[in-house]
């Protein structure tokens, strides 16, 4: 038989144009229509090895959903996803693709590999269009669980758990639910209807959605253990970290994660509408190279700022940012300043940054991480205009859970200590997502969420039969 | 949705709410805030928690209308709702006996203070309240006060009623042996007080309200310089070492949105006339 021809490169997503879309907050990339993504799914070798699976967290059955467009099949195609990933329309808008599932496709060797994201994320946006499924759910358990945070990993177990039969309530401290998808990554890149879509089906599925409820406070986990079977922590990150130099808290520096709150969570772009103010700025500074740095840059532009630079201390290279969004980021016309650290920050007489002073620096020995250590290079010190700067150089986990649970093992970074499947020092309470492994993408805090829902069910089902055992007695 | 169950005007634009909230009526201590959202469009705002009675399942908050929110917000009557409502937050207040302790309250934050007085009360120390304000109409909570301190003592800025400024707390401090103060009000009077006491070595704790968004450690708006380290107000706080704070900072942060919340007042106000 002879081979089918397979075109090499993929079908490229449309998008707004960049000059366009630097002034609005609507979803850059417009997504497939039916018809270029059954041409893209045509690309797909349907390999029975299929080794993209390998390359997903999730173990999405790839080539079977692909298989299931190219039928038509679009509504089969989401459950099948489903049936591994239940946040499929955010997974196929910001999973790192080209490090994961697509890293490891078969026609990546001769060319593009197969559009896997954008395929789920078509499948997923004609799922929302024609109205999905319930799923059915097992018999009820009579279990109860506890989960805080409504991030990915939080919804993920939620999700996994009530169709085993449980039944399940969620303390989401914020007013909405999602986590980063709501708070941090901006509408452009995940519009957040998309995400309320994606809460509202988990609420469908009957799990309690309390709001506005910060356990630690509220209460604590030892009170929730006394009303709950088991309890699900996936409150994710939390305080911003400062680099501690001089001037930081001058006015006009943010942390990103306050930038971003205000803009995304706020909705501040439609200020004076939406309460929330922000203060957009016409020179601004964004410290850091990752995702947080460069939806922090790609929003001040929005807000119409003249001149938005990202100040990273490395080279393009170590950039942690996924490289899509840096493309994306680079043709709006956001500049980046390479190699380069801030020293301190200098106000005006009204404590008001307007200026800070950089360093260039050099890549020396590699470090702990693998990655070349950047050294300052002596006497290369310069000034550079500004009038916002935005700190996007990490995060430390929220410390609120720690400081109100006794014997909850936590590292010496704060994060809670867990073994593979997600169990804590504390019988019981399972943890999974950010506020274990540190900043990591959406789908692995999915997978975290997913391994602890199967020890979750585990232990209530064994706890069960003690139970049972007990009452024989 | 929480639902408005009383409504007090104390002063001119300063309204007392009893809200509907059972849950954080049960967890409320002296000391700690919620911040609420009136509806989808509105800002969360960080109010002080003035009393908690987790018998009828309320809470209480005096507001004073300044800018767009706050005003919005005293508008709202009695079976009203607001939309969202976060809390407890923050550390509660360290509440000990230790003596004599002077609270001092200024402007709306008085109603907390008085929260924060009664439990002081009842662990046993001597309370020396007082009660300032601007001009004698904006004095607030003056009988609960009364009934609450052993002493009492009132200021304006005017002199329209009892002492004028806070001139007075010099003589009041060299006289009386103080063992703490508490100071809740506007930031140039926490400072004013810290300097003063801070010659006298006594301990004096202020209760700083830096510009918050989330309220719950994840966005590090609120952070505020004491002793020189950088702390988040609304986890570490809101209860601080008043001798330590960076002041000047602070009052500078709180500036940053001047020239957008008046925005945001007019337009509020001119859609509120049409
Ligand atoms: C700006 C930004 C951009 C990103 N871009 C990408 C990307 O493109 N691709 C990607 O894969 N990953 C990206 N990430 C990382 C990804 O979003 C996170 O790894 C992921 O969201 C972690 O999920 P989580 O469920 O562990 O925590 P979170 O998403 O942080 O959710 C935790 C939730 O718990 C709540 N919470 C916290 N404490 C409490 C408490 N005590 N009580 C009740 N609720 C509480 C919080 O309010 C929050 O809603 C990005 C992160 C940021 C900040
Ligand atoms: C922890 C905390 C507790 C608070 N408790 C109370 C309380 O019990 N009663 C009460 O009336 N107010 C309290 N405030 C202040 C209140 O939250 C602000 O007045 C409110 O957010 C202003 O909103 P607005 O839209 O009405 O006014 P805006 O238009 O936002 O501001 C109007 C004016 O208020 C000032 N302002 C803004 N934010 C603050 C702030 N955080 N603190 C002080 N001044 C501010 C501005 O500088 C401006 O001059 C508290 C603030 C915090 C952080
Ligand atoms: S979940 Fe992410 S990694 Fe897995 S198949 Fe989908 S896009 Fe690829
Ligand atoms: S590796 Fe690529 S070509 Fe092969 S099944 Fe997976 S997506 Fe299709
Ligand atoms: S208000 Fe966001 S960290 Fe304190």
């Amino acid at each position: 038989m002879p081979k089918p021809k397979i075109r090499k490169e993929a079908v490229p997503m449309p998008k707004q144009p960049p000059k366009e879309r630097a002034d609005n907050f609507r979803e850059v990339a417009i997504g497939y229509s039916e018809e270029q993504a059954l041409a893209e799914a045509e690309r797909c070798l349907q390999c029975r090895e299929a080794p993209c699976v390998k390359g997903c967290p999730v173990e999405v059955d790839i080539p079977t959903f692909i298989k299931l467009i190219r039928e038509r099949r679009f509504g089969e195609a989401a459950m099948k996803i489903k049936e591994k990933n239940s946040l499929p329309a955010v997974c196929g808008r910001v999973c790192p693709q080209e490090e994961q599932c697509q890293a490891k496709c078969t026609v990546g060797r001769i060319g593009e590999p197969t559009s896997i994201g954008r395929l789920e994320r078509f499948v997923a946006d004609w799922e929302r269009q024609h109205g999905c499924e319930i799923p059915q759910k097992c018999p009820t358990t009579g279990k109860k669980v506890a989960i805080v945070g409504a991030g990915p990993a939080g919804l993920t177990v939620a999700a996994d758990l009530i169709k085993l039969g449980h039944e399940v309530t969620i303390f989401e401290a914020l007013h909405k639910p999602g986590g980063v998808l709501t708070y941090g990554i901006p509408e452009f890149r995940l519009p957040k209807k998309i995400v309320e879509a994606e809460a509202e089906y988990i609420e469908k599925l009957g799990v309690t959605l309390k709001t506005n409820a910060l356990i630690g406070r509220l209460y604590t986990i030892a009170e929730l253990l006394r009303q709950f079977d088991a309890v699900f922590i996936g409150s994710g990150a939390g305080p911003p970290t400062f680099m501690g130099i001089p001037g930081e808290n001058l006015c006009g520096i943010y942390s990103a994660n306050e930038y971003l709150i205000r803009v995304n969570l706020m909705r501040s772009y439609d200020f004076p509408k939406a309460g929330t103010p922000i203060c957009g700025g016409e020179e601004v500074a964004v410290v850091g190279g990752g995702n947080v740095a460069m939806d922090s840059a790609r929003c001040a532009l929005r807000l119409g700022a003249k001149d938005v630079k990202i100040v990273y201390r490395r080279s393009r290279e170590e950039m942690p940012a996924r490289i899509e969004e840096i493309e994306n980021a680079e043709e709006e016309g956001i500049r980046f300043e390479f190699l380069t650290s801030p020293k301190r920050f200098i106000g005006n007489e009204r404590r008001r940054v307007k200026a800070m002073e950089c360093v260039r620096m050099r890549l020396g020995e590699p470090d702990d991480s693998g990655r070349r250590r950047p050294v300052p290079i002596e006497g290369s010190n310069f000034m550079v205009d500004v009038d916002i700067v935005i700190m996007a150089v990490g995060r430390t986990p929220n410390p609120i859970i720690k400081q109100t649970t006794e014997g909850l093992e936590t590292t010496k970074w704060g994060g809670i200590v867990t073994d593979e499947d997600g169990k804590t020092s504390i019988e019981g309470v399972y943890a999974g997502g950010d506020i274990v492994t540190g900043e990591s993408t959406v789908i692995s805090a999915m997978g975290a969420g997913r391994r602890a829902a199967r020890a979750i069910h585990e232990f209530l089902m064994k706890k069960e039969t003690c139970a049972r055992k007990k009452r024989n007695v | 949705m929480y639902k408005i169950l009383a409504k007090r005007e104390l002063a001119p634009h300063i309204n007392l709410f009893e809200f509907s909230a059972g849950e954080v009526s049960a967890k409320t201590k002296p000391g700690q805030f919620v911040i609420l959202r009136i509806d989808e469009d509105g800002e969360r705002i960080p109010l002080t928690i003035a009393d908690a009675d987790p018998g009828k399942g309320t809470i209480a908050v005096a507001c004073h209308g300044v800018g767009k929110t706050t005003t919005q917000l005293g508008r709202l009557k009695e079976g009203d709702f607001v939309l969202d409502l976060l809390g407890p937050l923050g550390k509660p207040a360290r509440i000990e006996k230790f003596g004599t302790v002077l609270c001092v309250g200024g402007g709306v934050m008085v109603a907390p203070l008085h929260f924060q007085a009664k439990a002081f009360r009842e662990a046993g120390n001597n309370v020396i309240g007082i009660v300032g304000a601007t001009t004698r109409d904006h004095l607030i909570f003056l009988e609960e006060m009364e009934n609450t301190c052993n002493h009492l003592l009132v200021a304006t800025d005017d002199g329209t009623k009892g002492h004028k400024g806070m001139d007075f707390l010099k003589d009041l401090i060299k006289e009386t042996k103080i063992d703490r103060v508490v100071a809740e009000g506007p930031v140039v009077m926490m400072k004013a007080v810290s300097d003063l006491t801070r010659q006298h070595g006594i301990p004096t704790m202020v209760n700083l309200i830096p510009i918050m968004v989330d309220g719950m450690g994840m966005c590090g708006a609120c952070r505020v310089t004491v002793d020189g380290k950088t702390l988040f107000a609304c986890v570490d706080g809101l209860e601080f070492d008043g001798h330590q704070v960076d002041f000047d900072e602070l009052l500078a942060r709180l500036k940053v949105y001047t020239p957008q919340e008046k925005l945001a007042y007019v337009f509020s106000e001119q859609g509120e006339r049409n």
